[in-house]
């Protein structure tokens, strides 16, 4: 698979023109964003396909856009035993009262430069383009200033 | 002892650690055939046999052993419930005890997992050569390194840090938490059982390859070859048996297992508070017991980082100030509630299936005054605590038998 994991994707002379995003929850364009299934009895939000809601057993789930600014409520550092790789730096951050999993990038992976609250921002990179040229984006997370 | 009482009336722990000439059948063996002995009783006295070896779940652990140490006929019921394996082994002994199918029964767990590396690694990729989406997230590629880590560590040490960031502390984390870990090593070296015995200081602990930041190689519980078995007894059947044995049992004073409730981000990180507390807070309401009347605790420390947010979790301290609670000394051997004075699954080992069963046997060994040079002087009440991520959670309260 020709991609490695820092966003440069190493596309040898064809255009790419396609895009995909990493994960179905995450909305590219302009401003790319996640997007919840919003339970519309009890409002939990979930980003993955749903049989029915984990918080009140409702059936029914409308989209909902999630912001793209908050702060981190935890992280940890791991460390990557395999030759070449990066160490990473999972995130739990707060997204105006949602959840949401990711890392934190563009910032030094070092626990000097990470605190718990915070304030990141959304972003995307390139995870790399397949045989046929389409360009796996992903999200992660990077200090506001 | 009332009928419907619950006893443990044997109960026995192999060695941890590597055991490259023994299978599972024969670690299962050797602690099950140990429990019996050790309650003075039969395999021909079970009623029920409950079982789980979490990596071989589907090849029914229950009836291989059975075909080493007795084929009775009685019902088995091969169980798997992660780290939580061993406690549900034995809550499903005590549930048919209690529901009268029968007065006796076997409870079994056992793991070989010496130089497993890390665990819950899904290091998934896409599986052809175009990016196809896949799974529940309609993912394009593994989420480990791209959206996070779903290894062990990693999940337990955000586990740790979320605690810290509910309730802010002014320290070090790293040094706190290594901190956790040097009072278990501590402690591993009066257990000749652990499968690592060796005193650390902070600052070992912190030199020490880290793994997931703020755990070291030395802060996560040691992959291990064991096993445990209990024996479970009612207490209308206890009364028939002698008095040597009435002495040595041991009462279940409560078994509760819980999954995880509904909370926002249990599916972003996986919540192994509310299910914990709840687990402590019905257990303590049954035995009529509260945190402060214990005498030790074994609590699941996959994790330094977890060893923390438990101490809040099982109410040993007010709510949010487990960082205060370990910084007082409380939970050494001479605190107000020791913790893990077994040297706790950092260095005791892990042996998935082993441990839900294994923690019961450390509080037993002290509640029946039989702990050598570790004893807990006078200890008459004890809690054993263990988490299967998933979520499920056992919380057992044992007291010493009255007579």
């Amino acid at each position: 698979m020709p991609y490695d994991a820092h966003g440069e994707s190493r596309r040898e002379g064809s255009n790419v023109s396609k895009q995909i995003p990493m994960v179905d929850y995450l909305v590219l364009g302009d401003s790319p964003h996640l997007v919840a299934n919003e339970c519309t009895d009890c409002g939990a939000k979930f980003f993955d396909r749903r049989n029915a809601c984990a918080s009140c057993g409702g059936t029914s789930f409308k989209k909902t856009d999630i912001a793209t600014e908050g702060e981190i409520r935890s992280f940890t550092i791991v460390t990557a035993f395999m030759p070449g790789a990066d160490n990473y730096v999972p995130v739990v951050v707060d997204l105006g009262g949602t959840s949401v999993r990711g890392q934190l990038i563009n910032t030094p992976a070092e626990a000097a430069n990470i605190a718990l609250g915070q304030k990141v921002r959304l972003t995307t990179y390139s995870i790399g383009a397949d045989t046929a040229g389409t360009e796996a984006i992903n999200y992660g997370f990077e200090p506001v200033n | 002892m009332a009928n419907d009482d619950i006893w443990i009336l044997g109960i026995n722990m192999t060695k941890f650690g590597k055991h490259p000439d023994k299978d599972v059948v024969d670690l299962a063996s050797e602690a099950a055939l140990a429990a019996l002995a050790d309650g003075g009783v039969t395999i021909k006295d079970m009623g029920i046999l409950a079982a789980g070896n979490l990596m071989g779940a589907a090849a029914g652990i229950g009836q291989q052993l059975q075909k080493q140490i007795g084929q009775t006929g009685i019902p088995v019921f091969n169980v798997a419930n992660a780290c939580a394996t061993g406690a549900t082994a034995l809550r499903t002994v005590i549930m048919a005890i209690k529901a009268g199918e029968c007065d006796m029964g076997l409870a079994v767990g056992v793991e070989k997992l010496s130089g497993a590396g890390m665990l819950g690694a899904g290091f998934g990729a896409a599986s052809s050569d175009e990016w196809t989406p896949a799974g529940r997230y309609g993912a394009v590629s593994g989420f480990e390194g791209k959206l996070g880590t779903d290894m062990m560590p990693g999940v337990f040490a955000q586990v740790g840090m979320e605690y810290l960031h509910k309730h802010p502390y002014d320290g070090a984390d790293f040094e706190l938490f290594a901190g956790i870990s040097a009072k278990n090593h501590f402690n591993s070296t009066m257990n000749p059982l652990a499968a690592i015995q060796k005193d650390m200081s902070v600052e070992q602990i912190m030199a020490e390859p880290m793994i997931a930041y703020p755990n070291t190689r030395a802060m996560c519980s040691a992959n291990s070859d064991g096993a445990a078995a209990a024996v479970v007894v009612s207490g209308a059947k206890l009364r028939t048996l002698s008095k040597e044995q009435q002495k040595r049992a041991v009462k279940v004073s409560a078994s509760i297992l819980t999954s995880d409730p509904y909370q926002e981000a249990c599916q972003i990180l996986p919540d192994v508070n509310t299910l914990t507390r709840s687990a402590a807070k019905q257990a303590y309401e049954l035995a009529g017991i509260g945190p402060e009347d214990l005498d030790l605790v074994e609590l699941h420390d996959c994790f330094a980082t977890a060893e923390l947010v438990h101490y809040d979790n099982l109410m040993l301290c007010t709510e949010g100030n487990a960082v205060d609670f370990f910084l007082s000394g409380a939970t050494t051997r001479d605190g107000k509630t020791p913790v893990n004075v077994s040297g706790g699954l950092e260095s005791k080992g892990h042996p998935i299936a082993a441990t839900g069963i294994a923690n019961i046997w450390e509080i037993c060994y002290h509640l029946r005054g039989e702990a050598g040079p570790r004893q807990i002087e006078g200890a008459k009440v004890g809690l054993a605590h263990v988490i299967g991520l998933g979520s499920a959670c056992g919380v057992h309260i044992l007291e010493k038998s009255g007579l």
